[in-house]
């Protein structure tokens, strides 16, 4: 029955897993060239945020075209609504992982030694991003509600960023300007903990057809 | 307020039972559309609503229907049943005979012989069926002449003509073109607030856009009952969900 249809929600997965897979790399990129200072990762987070919205609309496209051609109810019109408001999260999450390398190249950040918390952010952002994917994929409610939690993971980083920046200020007020790009980079780290939290939420409605506050 | 009750109806072709303990109830002045399979029991539970399963040979029924309150199944009078339970079928049937006489068929029937007051129930009846503009100058035409999608309004309008309180339609629009359906289901949506309307339809979207609550039927059972928002975005059961979703049915 609707092999052709479920074909298509099939390439569906397939895209957001792509779209996926695309920011969790220019956040990987965007996270190495702030720790090594590489100017080339930096310019490959950039353009990777070309490549995501091309995705973007490669899958909004495809949303439309199931929601025109198939007239989805129940599961299928959540799973494709929801996909259609999840890469909005996800396309912002390429443009904040091209902010972070553009500082990067600009403020030419070298010290390794206070990037400790920024990094455990990149990789809890990561984390958050890769695995609300996959419950999207594997339609798995509990670990979008584990994505959900782990937000205060990040949000407690950046308040660890926050007072290392201080404490780097209070040593030297030579180091403001350094502090200054470095908060900005943890908050757009914090940003995309909160679009993942988004992309979380809209599983959980595809998932239960009801919002997270009424779940 | 419930305008019907359907309490342990049991339907029996013969040896073959084709409806199994329904249970529903039918809110006034909504539209509840009957979902499910060919050969699920809608049409049949529909036929069950103005006793016209009563002249098929080796029908038998248990359970009771309640209009009102009052058993369908007792002693009430059966064309009095059908003056208040009115029926539209999936292929327009007029009569052949003009226009005007097909409408003014029921209440000629009813006892009415006054021209005018036959004036007034026909041209009320065209308008509620929204055709009395087309209609107006050709009343004197035989109904055959008529499109498909006209001559499904005019029978809307026939059923209309003896003021039913409740109006059953068996896939009213099913033989129609878009712009035909699309006239119906306004007019559903415009006569519910005089009517109660019950309409069985295998068109899923239109369920989803002109239906207040929805049944969805499987083998000669209700297996969900709900708003049709709810059944149609977050169904209870597999099986409703299966069927809406075109996976099997």
């Amino acid at each position: 029955m609707r092999n052709k249809f479920d074909e298509q929600l099939e390439l569906l997965k397939k895209q957001m897993i792509q779209m996926g897979a695309l920011c969790e790399g220019a956040i990987a990129n965007a996270t190495k060239a702030l720790i090594d200072g590489d100017i080339e990762l930096a310019e490959k987070a950039i353009a990777a945020d070309g490549n995501i919205d091309q995705k973007e609309k490669e899958i909004e496209s495809l949303c439309l075209k199931l929601l025109l051609q198939q007239q989805p109810v129940a599961r299928d019109l959540r799973q494709i609504s929801s996909a259609l408001k999840m890469i909005t999260d996800m396309e912002r999450i390429g443009d904040q992982a091209a902010d972070i390398s553009e500082i990067t190249m600009l403020a030419n950040i070298k010290a390794a030694d206070n990037t400790n918390h920024i990094v455990d952010m990149a990789k809890a952002t990561i984390k958050m991003v890769t695995d609300s994917i996959d419950a999207y994929v594997r339609q798995d409610l509990g670990l979008a509600k584990a994505v959900i939690d782990y937000d205060d993971v990040v949000d407690n980083l950046f308040n660890d960023v926050k007072a290392d920046m201080i404490r780097l200020i209070n040593e030297d007020t030579n180091n403001g300007e350094f502090a200054i790009d470095l908060m900005m980079i943890a908050k757009y780290f914090e940003r995309i903990g909160d679009h993942a939290t988004n992309i979380a939420e809209w599983v959980v409605f595809s998932i239960t057809g009801k919002h997270i506050s009424e779940v | 307020m419930d305008k019907i009750r359907i309490e342990n109806l049991d339907l029996y072709y013969g040896d073959f039972q084709a409806l199994k303990k329904v249970n529903l109830n039918i809110k006034k002045n909504e539209i509840t559309a009957f979902i499910g399979p060919s050969g699920c029991g809608k049409s049949t539970l529909l036929k069950c609503l103005n006793r016209m399963n009563d002249l098929v040979e080796g029908c038998r029924i248990t359970g009771e229907v309640l209009l009102d309150g009052e058993n369908i199944y007792g002693d009430m009078d059966i064309n009095l049943l059908r003056k208040r339970i009115g029926m539209v079928f999936q292929k327009p049937n007029p009569f052949p005979m003009s226009v005007y006489d097909n409408v003014a068929f029921g209440p000629r029937t009813h006892g009415i012989r006054s021209k005018i007051k036959l004036d007034d129930v026909v041209e009320r009846s065209l308008r509620q069926a929204a055709i009395w503009d087309e209609l107006k100058d050709r009343l004197k035409k035989s109904a055959l002449e008529l499109s498909g999608g006209q001559q499904q309004r005019l029978c809307i309008a026939r059923a209309l003509a003896v003021q039913p309180e409740v109006l059953l339609m068996d896939e009213p629009t099913s033989a129609l073109d878009p712009i035909s359906t699309s006239k119906i289901e306004d007019l559903a949506v415009e006569l519910k607030e005089d009517y109660t309307i019950i309409i069985v339809t295998h068109n899923m979207q239109q369920a989803v856009r002109i239906a207040d609550s929805t049944a969805f039927f499987l083998h000669g059972e209700v297996i969900e009952y709900a708003s049709a928002e709810e059944l149609f975005s977050m169904p209870k059961d597999k099986r409703t969900e299966d069927y809406i979703t075109g996976r099997f049915g």
